[in-house]
Order: C-alpha cells, then structure tokens, then sequence
C-alpha cells in the first residue's frame, strides 16, 4: 500500500546517549515491528514464488488490477476487524452482513428504482445502525461479542434471504457498478500511460516522503534519535520505488480504479485514527487491559460502542462494493467473508487477547491471503486445496509469532 | 550440614537485559534460606531458573543438587528431583475444588480414571498437615487467599518436596495468616524438608530464616547467617539487610518531609460525607457504611484497615463508582458538591486513584511506559483529537528521569519491568494527571525497600506541593512514619481518626478491630 503514514518506529536514545551502527538501529526497528517485517517479507515471497511459478502472469497489469478489485472488499472487512479485534473482540457477523446491505441494494435500486447514490448512503446508514445494534448488546448489557454477532450471523443472512426471496436481483445500475469495476478516467495527451494514474502515484511519493521527513524532523526537534541520513533516504527510495512500480503496472492498463481509491483513503483515515488520535490509542488501551483503561478515565462502553458502529458502516460499504463487482445481489454473498477478514487480521499480526496490531498489518494480512488466492488459481490449484493451504498459512504466520515471542522472552 | 542446592555462577540474560550475572547460592539441607532483594534484582528469575521454569540451556553456569548436576528442561522435571515452586501469583483452578487443585496434573488415576476415594483421603491428610480444616470439595473460589496459600504447599507436599521455593508467598495474606505460614515453614524444616522463600518482609525473615543471601542488580552480594542453631535469636537486624540490599546505609526508612505552606494550606480539598455502598451482588450487604472523612491541601491522611474493612471499596467507589452500588453520600471539593460517577468526571475534579492492584487496574502490560504514563492525561499531550507522540514521548521521559524507573527506554513494554518501576509508572500517570486530590492505595504493595523509600519521597513531594493525599495501606509502621492523621475503618465503617502524635500500632490495631463480629 501506497500512502504509508506509518513509520518505522525508530529506537529511542539510549540512556546515556551514544550513536548507533545501522546495523544494529535496523535491527532494533525489526525487532519491535518483527511481525510486521515478517508479513512483509513472507508476501513479497509469495509474490515472487507465484511470479514464476504462473509464467510471469501474476505481475501483469491485467491481472494486478484484478487482484486489488478481488480483494477490495475484504480488505475493507479487513480494516475494521483488525479494531474489533484489537478492542478485544471478534465479529462473526460482517459476512452475512455483506449480503443483507447488498440485498437492501438491489432492493433500493433495482426493485424500487431508487437514485443509486441515495441507496448508497441509506445502505451505509443501515450498516452502522446494524453495527450499533451489536455494538448496544456487547458494550452496553456485556453479552460476549461471539455470542452477538453469531446471533447477527444468522439473523443477518437470514434477512438477506427474507428480503431477496430466495433469488438474486440485477442488474445494478451502470453508475452503482462503476464504484467497484471502473477506472478514473484517461485525460492529457497520449502517453504510454494512463496520465491521471501517474500523476496519482507521483502525489503519493512525494506525500510519503514528506511525511518521512517532517516525522525526522519533528524528532530531531524533540532531541528523540533519529535515523541516519544515509538510512533515512534509503528508506524512502525503497518505498518511492515500490509505489512507482505498482503505479506504473496499474497505469499500463487501465489506470487505478475506483475500488483502489476507496481503499487508499480508507487506509490512510484509519491508520492515522488508530495510530495518532486520542480514541485510536483508547482502543488500544482497552483491548489490552480493560478495567485499568476503564480507571484510567476510557469511556470503554462507548469506545466498544463506536468500534462495532465502525465495523457495521464498513461491512456497508464492503457490502456495496461486493454487489458492484457482481452485478447483482445473491443471498449466498459473503460467505466466509469474516472468516477471511478475521484470517487476515491474524495473519497481519492481532493478538487473540487484543491490544496488538495496526491497520498496515491488516492489509498485509489481506494481501498475503488475496495474492495467494489468486496465484494458486493462476497455477491451477483446485479451491480444495486453496482451502487446505490458506489454513496452513493462518496457522504458520500465527504460530510463527507465538515462537518469535517465546524466543525473545517475556 | 550437607548442602542440598548449589549454584555455580548462574547468568541469564534476555534481549537487552542482563537479569542474572554470575550469582552463586548454596542451600544447606533442613535449612529455611531467604533470598533478599530489591524488585528486579532476579530472585524470581534465579528460583525460575532453578526450577526450570528457564530451561537448562537458556542460563550459563551450573546447578547441583544434592551433589548431582542437573539439567531440567521444564518445572515435571524439577519437581521429580523434589524441587517445588510456589509462585508470587497463585496458580490455582478457582472452580475446581481443593482437592482437585492440589493433584492437577498428578492425579490419582488408573488408566485415565480418576479414583475420587483416593483423592479426597489423600487430600483431607495433606490439608491436615497444612493446618486446614475445609473439605477437601470445597471451591478454590469459596476461601480466602491465605488459606488458597495453604493449599499450594499443600499441593507440593503431595509431590514429595525436598526444597520448597515461596516467591513472596505472605505478600498478600494478613498477619494473622503469615504467622500460620510462617509457623508452617517452621514445622517444615523440623520434618527435614529445606526452604527457600523470597520476601520483602524483614521482620519475618529474621523469625524464621538461618541464613539469608542478598541479591542486587542481578549479582549476589552476600550471604549472612540469621541464626547458628534453631532455637538461638537472630543475628542480623533488619538495617544491615536493608544496607545489602540497597547498597548503602537508609538513614531512615521515611524520607524528610517539607511542610506544605501555601495560603490555602488549612483548607479542606476534599471531603466525603456519609458514603454508603452497597456489594455490587449481593445488594443487601453494606460494604462501605456511612463514613465522613476529610483531607486538606499538604496532608497526608491514612486509611488502616484489616482485610475486608472496606478501604478500596470506599476508595473506588469514590472515584467514578467503580465499585459495587451507590446508595448515598456526597463528595466535596474545596467545599463545592461534585459529580464523580463517572471516572472522567472524577479526573475532571481533580481527584486521581492509585490502584492497589497495577498489573489487573493500572497498566496496559502489553503497552510501552510513553503510553501508559499519557492514558489518562491524552488531552494534554493531543490537540483536537490527534495525539503529538514526540511530546508524549518527552513526557514520559521525564518521569522515567525523575521517578527514576529503570528501563532502558520509554519505549520499554511496561510487562517487562520489575514490581516497583512499575509502581513507578503507575504513579507518573498520575501524576501526569495533575491532580489535586491523590488516593493512594497500597502504593508499595510488593515493592522493596529501596523503591519503596523512592515513592515515600514521591509522595512527601506531592504534598509538598500542596496536593491532598489519602494512603491506604496495611503496613501500620508506613502510614505511622508518613501521615499526619489516620482514619481506621473495619466493616466498612469509620471507626476512629487518630492523629499523628497520637497513633502507635496498638491503638490503631485496637480501632481496626473494634468492630468486628458485629456483621457477624
């Protein structure tokens, strides 16, 4: 992902000054972000492992694009669960939810011919109120969110078919299913490349690397370390290039598409919110000890409240993404959605207790699962087996940070 | 005496920290042996390493006992050789009965089945020698924490213990319970069987110990000889192991005090009047019952009470009723009614609460010191909703430099430090909070000497300033030596208020007592 506004926690001084080699400030950033790291490295492995075993398919700009329009909505989910499960929660119910909000799409627009931005909003609306529903019985009367939203599970999908009859609506109108299969549009002069992508992707760098270096800067001017210089532009050339690239491979095609956008904005609000604002920081709080939060002066019953309002809008909006890409609303949507959303939150390095982990590591997680789902079909491995080595995957990554932690002691 | 353990220059080091550095110990059969130190000083590192809790392997140096070099890889191992640990915390099923908990994991069965007969028979002898009357049926859940202590050496009595490892096993019993234990350890040694026992409490170490080793920074220092043969008095006070440990003589134990001296220095910060709280279950039980109390600006007032009086029920409740049920009573500020329902509202008041309890109530384990010093204060270091960490950070570095908490950054998991830094950091929180009303409770619970005179200054600091302060504690020689008036209470009710020239032990305990029976 692009718009990284997380920064590699550099060590802070220590206590009696002394500089560093990189050596060991690398390794110390590792350290404290070891999971992160090693998500990261597993998928560019996976990546590269798929690139050659698929005859370099997995890397063209045709199938690039499929990929982020694949996974989308279950990185949507996949944001959301992460703070549910950083509150210390779970949610069973944002699959059956997709369906239900498509349902109601289809049922807005299709069925009563309803302008489709207004069922936008009216869907995102019944999203959150769903969300606060849940939300209501587990911070308010302290019903065990696994007993709540598995009752949303069954409720939810059961709605779905209520309100769908049993069969599937469409089509959704051309403007609705743009959101999730269009591209922005091509402007300027003919260039080999898809001109507004590009300069997409320039903006995108040029944000990184400013907010890398106001970052030093701010810690520079708290007399907090700071990474060498060499390593600092070390760093962001890393970073500008992965962008570009992706930018490129997307821009060779058609361009980013809108699903890209909705994703990027997302990452980047929510990121910011758990990383750098007040309520971000009580989540975390909370997930990792409850009552001392709560004596600390958390409104813990209303930030648990806001975190399932939170995940209900989103499942919405994952669930309006989800019908766009189909073209129609099905009553067997979604299925296994939260179990994906919740993989990949695992995967991209939650804590079973909560307290632990980051949007970044969500969409690691997202993308770990998406690019193996995809590459396993390229190279014509069956959805039996898929199952069989997405669960292998889950396991290891988890198992992997369990051993990390033992070894380095508690 | 033969000597039953000895270590041989034992180093343990985790990521960062060196926890144990060349420390040797020899335990000589049929001897109670304490172990003395400040917090994160690695007593408990060194008993975890000893009962392979730290795999052989994951240390430098040697352990022999009885004479035989030993490897284990886990506690089955150690406790096959006859090597028991209690730990700090206990590890205890709460819904499982007494006799179920003291054979987990060794019960009697054959082929998979357990044989109840056997079970209780066996248990109902162990608990005999433990000096417990319950049935062996009853739920861990339905007796107190001193007898639950009880069961856990009764539970390594079951496994044929040669050396008995206690890691602070009276901290959290009352003194009529650690005599019991005490007195146990006694009879213990008399029957053969060795001791080590790990506490902060010196008088109880010079009742019961031959010798004691002190440990400090992860090195031991020495070992002194409490007593020649069992029944002679012992020979080292108290203030020379307290210079062994510290590493310096403590002129006293309570720091100088500055008089507060601001023109509002007589006034009344804060008051409660007849506060009633109900038990959050069992709503017809009174647990705190009608009690007046006041503060002023630079006092120090303590709370004496015996276990069950209704201290930190009356404190939590206060502080945003965080306990059981309100059923009355008022709290005043600078002689202005407040709401303090909530735990925001009691902040906004300026009333702040020490938790007794820092690792369940104060901290966030999981989380660093930076960020669980600002947990309370986050609008002081956030404008409009988004928080500055650099600032947070330089915060939390100055408490680390002035508290002195020992880590080596901020950036530290608070779940990695010793007892007493994260005291440490509980307080920082607070007092980040900048409140005007402090309530301390049990603020050097488990904590060593030479921390404990650190957070005495803390406080006298606070007052100093001009900052109300209520301190809890069960220590009756901590709030004589700190306080200028003492409240005692017992059933949840008041039932004196001594002031400082006033009060000695005896006439405390004798408020703390008098209630009692009454509730039956």
């Amino acid at each position: 992902m692009s718009t990284a506004t997380q920064k590699t926690e550099s060590p802070a001084p220590p206590p009696d000054g002394g500089s560093k080699s990189i050596g060991t400030l690398l390794l110390q950033g590792m350290r404290t972000n070891m999971r992160q790291y090693g998500m990261l490295v597993a998928l560019a492995l996976i990546i590269v492992i798929f690139q050659i075993w698929s005859d370099n398919i997995l890397l063209r700009p045709g199938n690039v694009t499929s990929l982020v329009q694949q996974n989308g909505y279950i990185l949507i989910l996949a944001i959301g669960m992460m703070m549910v499960i950083i509150a210390g929660h779970i949610d069973l119910s944002v699959g059956s939810l997709v369906a239900f909000i498509g349902a109601a799409a289809g049922a807005m627009m299709i069925k009563n011919d309803m302008p489709w931005g207004l069922a936008v909003v009216l869907c995102l609306l019944i999203g959150a109120l769903a969300g606060a529903w849940q939300g209501f019985w587990i911070a308010y009367i302290g019903i065990p969110s696994f007993i709540v939203t598995l009752a949303g599970m069954l409720a939810f999908r059961g709605g779905t078919q209520i309100l769908l009859d049993g069969q599937s609506l469409s089509p959704f109108p051309d403007g609705f299913e743009k959101l999730s299969t269009g591209f922005i549009p091509e402007m300027g002069p003919y260039t080999q490349y898809h001109n507004p992508t590009m300069v997409l992707g320039l903006i995108v760098c040029a944000a990184v690397v400013w907010q890398e270096w106001r970052g030093r800067q701010q810690r520079a001017s708290y007399e907090l370390e700071v990474v060498p210089l060499g390593l600092f532009f070390v760093k962001c050339a890393a970073i500008v290039a992965a962008v570009m690239a992706f930018t490129m491979t997307l821009s060779s095609w058609h361009g980013a598409p809108y699903g890209l956008l909705v994703l990027a904005v997302l990452f980047v609000i929510f990121s910011f919110v758990m990383r750098n604002t007040v309520i971000g920081r009580h989540v975390y709080a909370l997930g990792g000890n409850q009552p001392a939060a709560k004596l600390s002066g958390v409104r813990d019953k209303r930030v648990t409240f806001l975190v399932f309002v939170n995940m209900g809008l989103l499942s919405a909006l994952a669930g309006l993404v989800f019908a766009a890409r189909l073209g129609s609303a099905t009553p067997s949507a979604g299925l296994n959605f939260e179990l994906e959303a919740i993989a990949a939150a695992f995967i991209g390095g939650a804590s079973a207790s909560g307290g632990v982990g980051t949007v970044l590591g969500a969409i690691i997680g997202g993308l770990v699962l998406g690019v193996l789902n995809n590459g396993m079909s390229l190279v014509g491995i069956g959805t039996d087996y898929q199952q069989v080595i997405k669960g292998l995957v889950l396991l290891a990554a988890v198992g992997f940070d369990v051993w990390n932690k033992r070894r380095v002691g508690s | 005496m033969s000597t039953i353990l000895e270590l041989r220059s034992i180093t343990k080091t985790f990521p960062g920290v060196k926890a144990l550095s060349d420390v040797n110990l020899r335990v000589r059969e049929g001897e109670i042996h304490a172990l003395c130190g400040e917090n994160g000083a690695g007593k408990s590192t060194l008993m975890k390493v000893v009962s392979g809790v730290h795999p052989h392997g994951s240390y430098d140096g040697e352990i022999l006992f009885e004479g035989k070099s030993c490897s284990f890889k886990d506690i089955r191992a150690s406790e096959q050789r006859g090597i028991v640990i209690i730990h700090q915390e206990l590890a205890l099923i709460p819904y499982l009965s007494i006799a179920e908990n003291i054979f987990l994991g060794n019960e009697h069965a054959k082929r998979g089945l357990i044989s109840w007969h056997e079970t209780l028979k066996h248990a109902d002898t162990l608990l005999k020698r433990v000096g417990l009357s319950d049935a062996p049926q009853t739920r861990i859940a339905d007796i107190g924490v001193g007898k639950q202590q009880l069961v856990e050496i009764a539970k390594a009595l079951s496994k044929e213990v040669k050396l008995l490892i206690l890691d602070e096993p009276t901290a959290a019993l009352n003194d009529e319970d650690s005599g019991k234990l005490l007195d146990l350890l006694l009879e213990f040694k008399a029957q053969g069987i060795s001791s080590i026992i790990i506490s902060h409490k010196l008088n109880e170490i010079r009742k019961v110990a031959d010798s004691v080793t002190i440990l400090r920074d992860g090195q031991s220092i020495e070992t002194l000889t409490v007593r020649e043969t069992p029944e002679s008095k012992p020979e080292v006070s108290e203030d020379r192991i307290i210079r062994g440990m510290v590493g310096r003589d403590l002129d006293s134990r309570f720091p100088e005090r500055t008089p507060y001296e601001g023109e509002d220095a007589a006034e009344v910060a804060m008051a409660i009047e007849d506060w009633t709280v109900h038990h959050p279950i069992d709503q017809q039980r009174k647990v705190v019952d009608g009690v007046s109390l006041n503060v002023r600006r630079g006092e120090i007032v303590g709370i004496a009470g015996l276990m069950g009086a209704g201290r930190t029920e009356l404190a939590m409740s206060v502080f945003g009723r965080t306990y059981g049920r309100y059923a009355g009573g008022r709290v005043l500020r600078d002689g202005r009614e407040v709401r303090t329902r909530t735990v925001p509202e009691a902040i906004d008041h300026g009333i702040a609460y020490v938790t007794e309890d820092r690792k369940t109530f104060g901290l966030n384990l999981e989380d660093t010191i930076s960020r669980n010093v600002s947990l309370s204060s986050l609008a002081k270091v956030a404008r409009r909703g988004v928080v500055n960490e650099h600032e947070e950070s330089r915060v939390a570095e100055r408490f680390r430099k002035t508290m002195n908490i020992k880590a080596p950054t901020v950036f530290e998991r608070v779940g990695r430090l010793s007892g007493g830094n994260q005291q440490k950091v509980v307080l920082s929180k607070w007092i980040f909070a900048g409140p005007e009303v402090l309530i301390l409770d049990e603020p050097t619970r488990g904590i060593d000497v030479g921390a404990k005179y650190e957070i005495y200054t803390v406080i006298n600091d606070l007052a100093a300033q001009g900052k109300a302060v209520v301190f809890i504690s069960s220590e009756l020689g901590e709030l004589l030596g700190m306080c200028d008036r003492i409240y005692t209470m017992a059933a949840g009710r008041l039932t004196g208020e001594v002031p400082r020239a006033e009060a000695t032990q005896e006439v405390l305990m004798r408020h703390m007592t008098k209630d009692r029976g009454d509730e039956g």
